[in-house]
């Protein structure tokens, strides 16, 4: 099985391993340069873009995130982190993927909601989203592919081996997102298939 | 499936959110800007901080509407903001503003001296203080999405900090290692529910994120009471109090996210300038003491 580095800068990051790990891959957590030495992976969890973006760079881990060498799978702020345009905003970010997203764009904590995604890349009930002071996508570039939507909202895309959703799989018993990132793009990647 | 807004999961997921982070109290717009430039999670949105309401006396309120909106229109970061204990009409102003979290904090003048808000009315999460874990589950009971122990605010003095962390922990090794059917009697012991002593037999910690706050100063009391095993920081009068904010917010929050590197730790707290001054808690009289509000 693959070894998935979760980003431990700040934020949800026990809820991603918790999952990752009961769906057999090793997890190990990444704070430093040094710990992306051997990973097959890694998820962005959420948190505050502002804080996780600002110590991706001081700590040197953005570079290699950015190089395109591994597959990433973003949820929330990971998804902010991912995109080359936020809307408003030049705070630090990956930029590695082709979308444009708007922060906070259902609102503010009072609005955070729970709904069912349509269009979803996985068999069987819809996923339920976990929207909490979600972006979506307001644009997508060539080579991006929309995989789901809620109020006709992008919350859910893919780019080759890069993921994001808006909302939070890792915070529901339901863990078909993250098998589909590991069996669907991580373990196609050329040294693992 | 319909659009459920303001469920628990949001609520507890928010908190989730900021675990590893610093949450910083700010004053004006200004303050709360230099907050978001140090790398804050979230900021608490105040007229005073907890020092200067010690220092002021009298009695403490929620802030002026005025301050909290002009604080929010400033950054991007969940702004959260203080109501008296048992005071619900000043947590229905404050979700009528639309913060992202009110705190039900002593560091206000209580309101109610037997009732604390019933927090699961509100689609806005609440944080509560509490200084073990009987309290903490008597908050979650009534609805609080976060908790974070209580310590003693404006201070600068972390002693109070460590001990409800160390509490809390030990609490909850009691009842992990408790074998089932003497949960109950714990949970009578604790004035807990006895839902929630399970919950966190099982868990091995609380059913939600605790932080804490009361007291810290430094970059180093950060990441002492982050190897404690609280989930994030909140930091009061510590920043804004000291002689370089900017600096140490930065510092604070970089020994909040490697606290269990002290190569970092040595770096980020060098060349910081003066700490905010402390306060020996044994010179603040017992009725003075914020921590003894609330039950």
């Amino acid at each position: 099985m693959a070894t998935i580095g979760v980003l431990a800068l700040q934020g949800a990051v026990r809820e991603h391993a918790r999952v990752l790990t009961s769906l057999g891959a090793d997890v190990r957590l990444i704070k430093r340069r040094d710990d992306l030495d051997g990973i097959d992976g890694v998820v962005l969890p959420g948190g505050e873009s502002t804080t996780i973006g600002m110590l991706l760079e001081e700590y040197e881990i953005a570079p290699r995130l950015r190089s395109g060498e591994l597959p990433i799978f973003g949820t929330c702020a990971g998804m902010i982190l991912m995109a080359d345009e936020i809307d408003g905003s030049d705070q630090p970010r990956l930029g590695v993927m082709r979308i444009g997203v708007r922060r906070n764009a259902f609102g503010r904590q009072r609005e955070s909601f729970e709904e069912a995604i349509g269009g979803a890349p996985v068999a069987g009930e819809p996923l339920r989203g976990v929207f909490i002071r979600a972006p979506y996508v307001t644009d997508v570039g060539p080579g991006v592919e929309v995989l789901g939507r809620v109020d006709g909202k992008i919350v859910l895309c893919r780019q080759g081996q890069f993921l994001a959703a808006s909302f939070h799989p890792e915070l529901t018993d339901d863990r078909r997102l993250h098998r589909y990132f590991l069996e669907e793009i991580v373990l196609r990647a050329p040294h693992l298939a | 499936m319909e659009r459920e807004v303001g469920t628990f999961r949001v609520k507890a997921g928010l908190a989730e959110m900021l675990k590893g982070g610093v949450i910083m109290d700010v004053t004006t717009p200004e303050q709360a800007v230099i907050a978001e430039r140090a790398g804050a999670v979230a900021v608490m949105a105040l007229e005073r901080v907890p020092a200067d309401i010690r220092a002021a006396g009298g009695v403490a309120r929620m802030a002026d509407p005025r301050i909290i909106r002009e604080i929010m229109d400033a950054v991007t970061i969940p702004v959260m903001a203080k109501a008296r204990i048992g005071h619900f009409v000043e947590a229905q102003i404050l979700e009528a503003l639309g913060v992202d979290y009110i705190d039900e904090s002593e560091v206000l003048t209580p309101a109610d001296e037997q009732y604390h808000i019933d927090k699961s009315k509100f689609k806005v999460p609440f944080v509560c203080g509490a200084r073990n874990l009987g309290e903490a589950l008597r908050r979650i009971a009534e609805g609080a999405a976060m908790i974070r122990t209580k310590g003693e605010p404006g201070t600068g003095n972390v002693v109070e900090a460590v001990r409800h962390a160390r509490t809390v922990n030990s609490d909850i090794r009691r009842v992990v290692a408790a074998p089932e059917d003497e949960l109950g009697t714990i949970a009578k012991e604790l004035g807990a529910p006895i839902e929630l002593v399970r919950e966190v037999h099982e868990l091995g910690r609380l059913p939600v994120v605790n932080f804490s706050a009361g007291g810290i100063a430094t970059p180093a009391d950060a990441a002492l009471i982050m190897q404690l095993g609280v989930d994030g920081i909140f930091v009061g009068s510590g920043i804004f109090k000291s002689q370089d904010p900017e600096a140490r917010g930065r510092a604070v929050v970089r020994a909040t996210t490697h606290f269990e590197d002290p190569a970092v730790l040595a770096e980020v707290s060098a060349g910081l300038g003066e700490a905010m001054p402390g306060i020996e808690i044994s010179k603040i009289a017992p009725a003075e003491r914020m921590q003894e509000r609330g039950w």
